[in-house]
């Protein structure tokens, strides 16, 4: 069976650590990183790669428009 | 395969888009104001109207729109927002013109711009930002604050005898004969957002059709006044805001 995997890019200093995204996540991909941007917002990563679908549930609740999604199917 | 070979144009689902720009928001962490720009500069870009769109920004936290999509604004008076779309329309009628609204511009200072505006049926698409709350001021009682719900003004929560009741004016513009497209949304989950992106784009095809006034109401959260973490205003909101405005479309003609 074909295999969907996917990656999420955050645009870092756009992000303002809102954490919806984190929320909206159905397979826990992506949490808050420790280290925050220059605007001291700690900003969104993945932290399960290996989980991520693709879906881009993330990206559509994103307020500030920062999240890009790619998925392949392997 | 790694997430690096992964990332690359050809395996892209979903990005920013170009309508809206570069220039980072001004609004609170987890506003839903971002998420309803998002949407009509996507919808702006996959109608192809960026050349033919003119906006009209209130006051309020949105009063900065024009900041961050790359189209025409004006910028009109406080509450006076549908009187500007009005002139704009008529002057432009090859052009899409929509108002973008809280519900202190909208339901409070602009109330009677608004109705006459939709009373005449102007073909022109209102969206209306509703989170209960003068978010930009600092939380005071906006008109459609619920009973019982505190702000800066109503720091015990609003009570009808000394403050009156909440004003449903979605409901109000729905029985006006000059509306041909009524509806109340969200942006609290990933399937309200597509709903109301769908909502969105009627609205503007409505008022390119020429078929009246189209109004959108975006039920919305405002954690910084609600004092809430922005996930939590989420589940606030469909606790406590959606029994008083629930989800659905009032007129569609």
């Amino acid at each position: 069976m074909a295999k969907i995997k996917g990656a999420v890019v955050v645009n870092i200093e756009r992000c303002k650590g809102c954490n919806l995204c984190v929320v909206a996540c159905p397979s826990n991909v992506l949490a808050l990183n420790k280290e925050a941007n220059s605007k001291g917002y700690n900003y969104s990563i993945m932290v399960d790669p290996d989980s991520c679908v693709g879906c881009a549930a993330c990206a559509y609740v994103c307020p500030d428009a920062c999240i890009t999604v790619y998925k392949v199917r392997v | 395969m790694t997430t690096n070979e992964i990332i690359s144009p050809e395996n892209l689902v979903y990005t920013k888009t170009k309508v809206l720009n570069d220039t980072p928001m001004h609004y609170c962490p987890g506003c839903s104001h971002g998420v309803v720009h998002k949407l009509i500069a996507e919808i702006i870009e996959e109608m192809d109207f960026q050349d033919k769109t003119i906006g009209i920004a209130p006051v309020g936290c949105a009063v900065f729109a024009y900041k961050y999509l790359d189209i025409d604004w004006q910028q009109a008076a406080h509450g006076r927002a549908p009187a500007l779309a009005t002139a704009v329309k008529r002057l432009l009628p090859d052009r899409l013109v929509f108002t973008y609204q809280g519900d202190g511009d909208l339901a409070a200072i602009g109330t009677a711009e608004t109705i006459h505006a939709a009373n005449r049926g102007e073909n022109i698409a209102i969206i209306f930002i509703n989170n209960g709350i003068y978010g930009m001021t600092g939380g005071q009682m906006a008109p459609t604050t619920l009973l019982g719900m505190k702000s800066s003004t109503s720091p015990n929560g609003r009570t009808a005898p000394l403050n009156g009741n909440p004003l449903d004016i979605t409901k109000l513009l729905a029985q006006l004969e000059g509306t041909c497209y009524v509806t109340r949304q969200s942006v609290h989950n990933v399937a309200s957002v597509r709903k109301t992106k769908k909502a969105i784009r009627k609205a503007f095809e409505n008022s390119m059709e020429g078929k009246g006034t189209s109004v959108v109401e975006v039920v919305s959260t405002c954690n910084s006044g609600w004092k809430l973490s922005p996930a939590a205003s989420n589940d606030w909101m469909v606790e406590n805001m959606f029994p008083a405005y629930p989800i659905c479309d009032l007129k569609d003609l």
